[in-house]
């Protein structure tokens, strides 16, 4: 007898072949049913679903192989094994039966051992077809399942590590992730002040997991650059937060950029990162940019360093920036499209607007058919006018005349804290509370860096802005900066602010005082203060803010009022 | 790609050879992990080293923490150009003595 009787159909006209085979079968255990000619066969078939059917040749109506024709092809993917009985002899009639559909053929007489062997044979053969139907479903459906998820964190991710500001007129992008998800991550942002931060980053592997790394990074990114931190704030926390949540091993390569429109200068921090090209427009000279940090998320916060590169760019000066994937990509015989192929896009070509194009052309064509094997980002970013990026949009969706309007607060930077804080965020967060001023904050930021690097740089460390008037002694300034930074110990900014309502609206009054030797400002007009090229106290960029500007005392103190009008503000 | 291990006192050098990367990852932990306790300085020969990418880099720093992080004595040695230049562009000599 059998562990697992079967449901078997046996399909013969002759009636005493078909009693002695059923009764065979039943013997051994299994279930029997029966039919007469191929049209029964095929309804017992599809009523009594047969584990196995034998089923003679030659009979009425419709015969065994038309009748295996057209069971195997209504049991579709399911194993029907289909064993023919037969007393043919000869080999091409045999074969015709297998052609048929059928799996197998017995010839009569029927020898009890074969039925029984073949039998057997042919269940293990359907448990084992079924068990791997069972399991290719199993996994298309886990897969099915699989593909939806990752559609949705996809979406999720796409939202988080959103493009920000790429889409400005002085950027040309293109980002070409290896899976789904892209290790490879390119932001960009404008920040109060006008200026714009780029963030490139390289995320080690790729797909979801160099990917979700990614989300963090780009909200710290995002978050702080919009409330005015500077990028040596932004770095140390993406890092200290890489190296909090990625397990050892992985990192990411960065490149962050600070771009200034009115000072026209890229401020330039890499860490891991391939070196990235500077392409001055008059000359067609390529100046390369290397990194000089190890990647982010490696070191803790104390070993980290912030160190940045200053570069004055002048227009139309482009920086090209890149992920290790373009040099690193692969031709069919294996070989790497390296440095000299990209020195040469450079050396060779003639029209700079149709640069970004030729490299990203010249990569494709190399790597050909072949495709590639790791996540690709290619960027261009061009020093233009800040008048064709455009202003900032701040967001002015948060009501308007509420707010704090009658206050005065006082917020006095000493030591090394005047030395390495930047407390921009902090007081542009005090004033953001005043509705009116969250509208006006690109230009309070502004207003508030330009005072504060005045009275820092100028008055508490006392060096000549005369400097700043070419390039050269741009550098030296920052060199100068450096040293009296060190050998300072005592010294202060104050800010005062003084906010009242005003029947129209409301005044903003802000003292910045510097314990600085001051300048001799008598005399001198606020429009005569001059801003020519890199130098000056930027103060008619400060003029064309506020409503007012006076120096007091010995030229340490200095006065701006803001006013601002409700009416003006709903219009 | 294979690795190779030899002790000698309580220096333990980790040959690699071909690419180094993703592939090498079981093999190369197992490297410095079956070693006894004895060892204090790592010396991973790169001679025949031809390549190696970013999940090579992450093997190193976690054969660095496995060395005891920032007081292991890890030394990279005989590095071809491809290999040295991956390593400066990372500026892994600030965590690694690169011979």
């Amino acid at each position: 007898m059998v562990d697992v009787p079967l449901n078997i159909l046996i399909a013969d006209d002759n009636k005493s072949d078909r009693l002695i085979l059923a009764a065979i079968v039943k013997k051994m255990g299994h279930k029997v049913c029966v039919a007469e000619d191929g049209v029964q066969a095929v309804a017992q078939y599809h009523s009594e679903k047969p584990d196995i059917i034998l089923l003679d040749v030659m009979m009425p109506n419709m015969n065994g192989q038309e009748a295996a024709v057209e069971i195997k092809s209504s049991a579709g993917e399911d194993m029907v094994p289909i064993i023919f009985l037969t007393s043919l002899q000869d080999a091409t009639d045999l074969a015709k039966c297998l052609d048929s559909g059928g799996d197998d053929f017995l010839t009569k007489p029927y020898n009890k051992i074969i039925l029984q062997a073949k039998i057997n044979a042919f269940s293990r053969m359907s448990k084992m077809h079924y068990i791997l139907q069972q399991q290719r479903n199993l996994i298309s459906d886990h897969n099915e399942h699989m593909v939806h998820e990752q559609e949705v964190a996809k979406a999720v991710y796409d939202n988080v590590t959103h493009a920000g500001c790429l889409n400005l007129p002085n950027i040309k992008h293109m980002l070409s992730p290896f899976s789904v998800f892209n290790g490879d991550v390119l932001l960009a942002a404008r920040k109060p002040s006008g200026s714009m931060h780029i963030l490139l980053g390289d995320f080690t592997g790729h797909g979801l997991p160099a990917a979700i790394g990614a989300m963090p990074l780009a909200e710290i990114f995002y978050g702080m650059t919009a409330k005015g931190f500077l990028m040596d704030d932004i770095l140390r926390e993406i890092n200290s937060k890489l190296k909090k949540i990625l397990p050892i091993g992985y990192f990411c390569c960065v490149c962050m950029v600070n771009l200034s429109f009115r000072k026209q200068q890229i401020e330039v921090w890499m860490g891991g990162l391939p070196d990235f090209y500077l392409l001055r427009h008059d000359t067609g000279q390529v100046e390369k940019l290397a990194s000089t940090h190890l990647p982010l998320g490696v070191l803790s916060s104390q070993g980290f360093d912030s160190k940045t590169q200053r570069y004055s760019l002048r227009r139309n000066d482009r920086l090209f920036m890149w992920s290790d994937g373009i040099i690193e990509s692969r031709n069919d015989q294996g070989d790497l499209f390296g440095e000299t192929r990209l020195m040469d896009i450079f050396n060779g070509n003639q029209d700079q607007e149709q640069l970004f194009d030729n490299i990203v052309n010249t990569v494709n064509e190399f790597t050909g058919e072949s495709g590639k094997d790791d996540d690709t980002t290619l960027l261009e970013v061009k020093m233009v006018p800040e008048a064709e990026v455009g202003e900032v949009d701040i967001d002015m969706s948060r009501g308007m005349i509420t707010g704090p309007t009658d206050w005065n607060m006082r917020y006095t930077l000493r030591g090394d804290t005047l030395k390495t804080f930047n407390p921009l965020p902090v007081m542009l967060g005090i004033l953001s509370d005043v509705p009116a001023l969250h509208g006006l904050s690109g230009q309070l930021y502004t207003l508030m860096a330009e005072l504060f690097s005045n009275a820092f740089e100028h008055g508490v460390l006392g060096l000549s802005s005369d400097l700043k008037k070419d390039a050269k002694g741009f550098a030296e300034y920052y060199a100068q900066r450096e040293l009296a930074m060190k050998s300072m110990d005592d010294g202060q900014v104050m800010f005062e602010f003084d906010h009242s309502p005003t029947q129209a609206g409301g005044l903003l009054t802000l003292t910045v005082t510097d314990s600085g030797g001051g300048f001799d400002y008598v005399g001198k007009q606020a429009n005569q203060f001059s801003d020519a090229g890199y130098s000056g106290r930027g103060i008619p960029l400060i003029v064309s803010i506020c409503d007012s500007l006076e120096y007091l005392g010995r030229g340490n103190i200095v006065k701006v009022t803001l006013s601002w009008n409700a009416k003006g503000l709903e219009e | 790609m294979s690795i190779a291990t030899s002790v000698n006192g309580n220096e333990l050098t980790v040959q690699v050879e071909g690419r180094f990367d993703f592939s090498a990852h079981q093999e190369f932990r197992d490297a410095y992990e079956k070693t006894d306790d004895g060892v204090k300085n790592y010396v991973i020969d790169m001679s025949r080293a031809t390549y190696l990418d970013s999940s090579a880099l992450g093997m190193l720093l976690l054969l660095r923490d496995h060395a005891g992080g920032d007081s292991a004595n890890v030394r990279i040695t005989k590095c071809n150009q491809d290999v040295k230049k991956i390593l400066t562009i990372s500026n892994f000599e600030q965590l690694f003595t690169i011979e």
